[in-house]
């Protein structure tokens, strides 16, 4: 069984059909990258995902358990459920520690002891333990947008939604962010991205599912996409994004 | 010019000033609790709830808050309901006070942005949560400095207290005029322990919001 099941979902806002009938499988450990124009829906997809948008149509399960028809445990559903966010979102009023161990010691998942321990370990996966007692403020773009994957990772995840996380640093910014993801790749974390990052889905991904006005155009491995593109819509985003 | 005649009624002016003090603090204390459920019952899904908090805030700006001490001390006797100056005094004070409070911190609660309501959620939280660790503190950062200044026009306010005869400062002085006949030299002391308690909360104020409010400054 997938880990998310995206079965023939329509979004829309206002009259605007934004999500035109989508189906897309993602299993246990799968790194699954989703690429297209603006506008083409990959970002309102990844947000249905996590239940921050509502669908109009379609079903969509994660670990087996619909996300849009049980509200009452949406907050444990959640719980399980990382996102990072392209404006990183981390709380200004909170030092980084406090930004990391709100949300395990508010749901009870740790205790005031552990709960810097906590905080200095998901900081050593991303490569900031000096900055444990700094302000949201205080950091660089690249680093705020660690500091908001570590607060995800202090949830002990189960699956990964990254919402175009580099597009908002400056490009050296974006490398050591990826290093991050490749990192939590190689662990074996579920992840879903939206992505332009092209070297990032090439080199990471299992798999690339292209979207173009709110369906699935294409989807497979990146070897195939990139090189042997099916669509022409597919074959002229590649060479323009090159 | 001559003040000596004023010393025989210093324990006078001491409680004018106490019963000042009490009054505001009461007040404000009262008009926050109104200021916080009343915007979020302007922010909330419940539209008669909010439309009637904004009769309320509207009635209470646009009209004297003399006017309105008078209402509550005079006219809801007629009621059943018979409040001392002072009871009377604080409700009126309170209810103006909260009615500037509701808007100041409803405008506090929305410069706080969408996204980070969503993050709060995202990582499981509840809404009650949410409101609490992640909307709050910012929001009252960003109306502190509005919800300080109308605490003084607050403090100012209260010497319209006088006018039902509360024993605050303002009425205080009508009693030792009355019996120095020194009109100057009454309302001279008294603007000053206006002024002084005024600038003292600001100090106060000023200290409370650097030992509260530490996080840097969005650029």
């Amino acid at each position: 069984m997938a880990l998310v099941e995206v079965r023939d979902v329509h979004k829309k806002f206002g009259r605007v059909e934004v999500l035109k009938g989508v189906s897309l499988d993602v299993a246990e450990g799968e790194i699954v990258t989703i690429i297209g124009r603006s506008g083409s829906g990959k970002s309102t997809l990844l947000r249905c995902i996590n239940a921050l948008e509502t669908i109009e149509g379609g079903e969509i399960r994660v670990e087996g358990r619909s996300v849009h028809t049980r509200m009452k445990d949406l907050r444990l559903f959640r719980q399980r459920v990382g996102i990072v966010f392209q404006a990183f979102n981390l709380f200004p009023h909170l030092k980084v520690e406090r930004n990391i161990t709100l949300a395990p010691l508010l749901t009870g998942r740790t205790t005031k002891a552990a709960a810097r321990a906590l905080a200095e370990e998901v900081l050593a996966r991303v490569g900031l333990s000096d900055k444990i007692d700094a302000w949201p403020d205080q950091l660089s773009g690249g680093q705020q947008q660690r500091v908001a994957i570590a607060r995800c990772l202090a949830m002990r995840p189960h699956l990964m939604l990254f919402d175009e996380v580099t597009s908002a640093l400056d490009p050296e910014l974006v490398g050591e962010v990826l290093k991050v993801m490749e990192e939590m790749a190689r662990q074996g974390m579920t992840m879903i991205l939206v992505t332009h990052e092209m070297g990032f889905a090439r080199n990471v991904a299992n798999r690339i599912v292209f979207m173009h006005q709110g369906r699935v155009w294409e989807e497979g491995p990146p070897s195939k996409l990139f090189t042997a593109p099916e669509t022409p819509e597919l074959a002229s985003f590649i060479a323009n994004t090159k | 010019m001559n003040f000596l005649p004023l010393w025989r009624y210093f324990d006078h002016f001491a409680e004018g000033v106490v019963v000042t003090l009490e009054l505001t603090i009461v007040a404000a204390i009262a008009g926050l609790v109104i200021g916080v459920a009343g915007a979020v019952a302007l922010r909330g899904r419940v539209k008669p709830l909010a439309l009637l908090v904004r009769a309320y805030i509207e009635i209470f700006r646009n009209t004297p808050s003399l006017i309105q001490i008078f209402l509550i001390f005079f006219v809801l006797p007629t009621f059943g309901l018979k409040l001392p100056a002072f009871e009377a005094a604080a409700v009126a004070l309170s209810l103006y006070f909260g009615a500037y409070s509701v808007e100041i911190v409803r405008a506090g609660l929305d410069s706080v942005p969408k996204s980070q309501i969503e993050a709060g959620h995202c990582l499981g939280l509840t809404g009650w949560q949410v409101f609490r660790h992640v909307v709050l503190p910012p929001a009252l950062r960003n109306a502190y400095p509005a919800v300080t200044s109308q605490f003084v026009l607050l403090l100012l306010g209260t010497s319209l207290a006088s006018q039902v005869a509360a024993g605050e400062l303002f009425h205080v002085a009508g009693f030792v005029e009355s019996r120095t006949y020194r009109s100057f030299e009454v309302y001279a002391v008294i603007c000053a322990l206006y002024f002084a308690m005024a600038m003292g909360f600001k100090l106060l104020f000023t200290a409370f919001g650097l030992l509260a409010f530490r996080w840097p400054r969005r650029r």
